[in-house]
């Protein structure tokens, strides 16, 4: 990046303040709506359709996008593939930040943030999904936060504590891979009560194991995505180590992103095979059904593979792209377009500008606190005082 | 495809039959699939 252009950005009235402005000051406004007004006021949703785009995307799409800090971390510290480590840390500020606006749509869609703690400590319902999600959660924020810590408490120069916290590293990687394969699959588990309503397309025994594997092809995407956007406009915030390791990163996330992709295409012919629901796949719903797998699921598995063995880089990033989509466009249609799929179409949910509005507010949040972190703390570059460290 | 299955022993027989020629086909697949990602332009 040229210095022309760092100066540009360095100026208040950029661009991206500009747009986030406008963004904040709408979402303020939306927010005060929805814990004034109540639910009425902002949104669509009803008695038939309780769940709207702030489960659907915020929280589906939020959480499964946040697993890269899991993935990550399990590659380099489990199975020491310590060649990726520089990707570590933007990946578990990501997941930081995905999991903390989960928790903050969450309050929208809930509402009395002040009762966020009940299921915890006042009325624990053990036979729920729900519950182990939210307690699953709970715990993984917390240990996403200590993961986080190392970056901060260097930047803030508290040597003992930045000590204590990479100290527990392993400890808490490995609770991260297990919390996360937990709640991962279990947000699919919620779906498992509702067989009627959800689509046989989508329905499955096996939904949670789809949710878990989908969760994998969202990290590893979205480790690559965020990696091709901070060497876009942060390349000057990154040191040679960072920049150098960035390609094998790429090219690494990209071939284990095809296999697991793959895999996922195999696991949802068996699905429709042990359902025996081969007969649905020649109506409307089986069209739809039949772009989310060949288009978002094989596509992209065969782009990924053909990059790899291409070593053809851009390639591998416009695919992360597209399996992106294609996660958002399977939780979406897990939870909106498949749900409820035998209601008349007068019947059916359709979001609420103010619900979109919200959903954008919520991303640009973590925009705005990722660029704050990220040209601050060292998450793109190894801190002068413990560049050996590693 | 659009048979009529009269018991659950019927229908599971068929579906897992039809299931397992899948799992087999997925092994197969997966396999040349991985050679297919490792035979590319030589790894650094």
């Amino acid at each position: 990046m040229t210095e022309e252009t760092i100066a540009e950005n360095k100026s208040f009235f950029n661009l991206f303040n500009i747009c986030a402005g406008i963004v904040v000051v709408i979402g303020l406004y939306i927010t005060y709506l929805r814990f004034t007004g109540g639910l009425a006021a902002v949104t669509n949703l009803s008695d038939n359709n309780p769940w709207g785009i702030w489960i659907s995307f915020d929280l589906l799409c939020g959480v499964a996008l946040a697993a890269g800090g899991y993935v990550t971390s399990a590659a380099v510290y489990l199975f020491g593939m310590k060649k990726y480590h520089s990707a570590v840390r933007p990946a578990v500020l990501t997941g930081f930040l995905g999991y903390s606006l989960v928790v903050l749509a969450l309050q929208y869609d809930v509402g009395r943030p002040w009762r966020l703690p009940y299921p915890l400590v006042v009325q624990q319902g053990t036979t729920s999904v729900l519950f182990e999600v939210g307690l699953c959660v709970a715990i993984y924020l917390t240990v996403l936060f200590v993961e986080f810590s190392p970056a901060a408490l260097e930047w803030l120069g508290l040597k003992k504590a930045r000590n204590l916290a990479v100290k527990l590293t392993i400890l808490l990687t490995i609770f991260g891979v297990v919390l996360s394969t937990m709640h991962q699959s279990s947000l699919g588990s919620l779906f498992l009560i509702a067989p009627s309503k959800l689509h046989p397309l989508w329905y499955s025994p096996y939904i949670p194991i789809y949710f878990f594997v989908t969760s994998i092809i969202a990290g590893l995407s979205m480790v690559i995505f965020e990696s091709t956007l901070s060497h876009r406009f942060f390349a000057y915030k990154m040191d040679e180590t960072h920049l150098k390791e960035a390609n094998g990163i790429t090219l690494g996330f990209g071939k284990a992103a095809a296999y697991v992709l793959a895999g996922y295409f195999a696991i949802k012919v068996m699905g429709i095979s042990a359902g025996n629901n081969w007969h649905y796949l020649k109506t409307g719903y089986g069209t739809w059904y039949l772009v989310e797998l060949i288009g978002f699921v094989a596509l992209p598995a065969l782009l990924y593979a053909i990059g790899v063995r291409e070593k053809n880089l851009i390639l591998i990033k416009w695919t992360s792209v597209l399996a992106i989509l294609g996660i958002i466009l399977n939780r979406f249609n897990v939870c909106l377009v498949a749900f409820n799929w035998q209601l008349p179409s007068s019947e059916r949910y359709f979001p609420h500008w103010m619900e979109i509005g919200i959903s954008v507010f919520i991303v640009m949040i973590g925009l705005i606190l990722y660029r704050f972190i990220a040209t601050r703390m060292p998450i793109l570059y190894a801190h002068p005082d413990y560049k050996d460290a590693h | 495809m659009d048979k009529v299955f009269y018991t659950l022993q019927n229908f599971m027989t068929h579906t897992e039959s039809v299931t397992y020629l899948l799992v087999a086909a997925t092994l197969v697949g997966m396999t040349l699939f991985w050679l297919f990602l490792g035979s590319g332009k030589n790894e650094d």
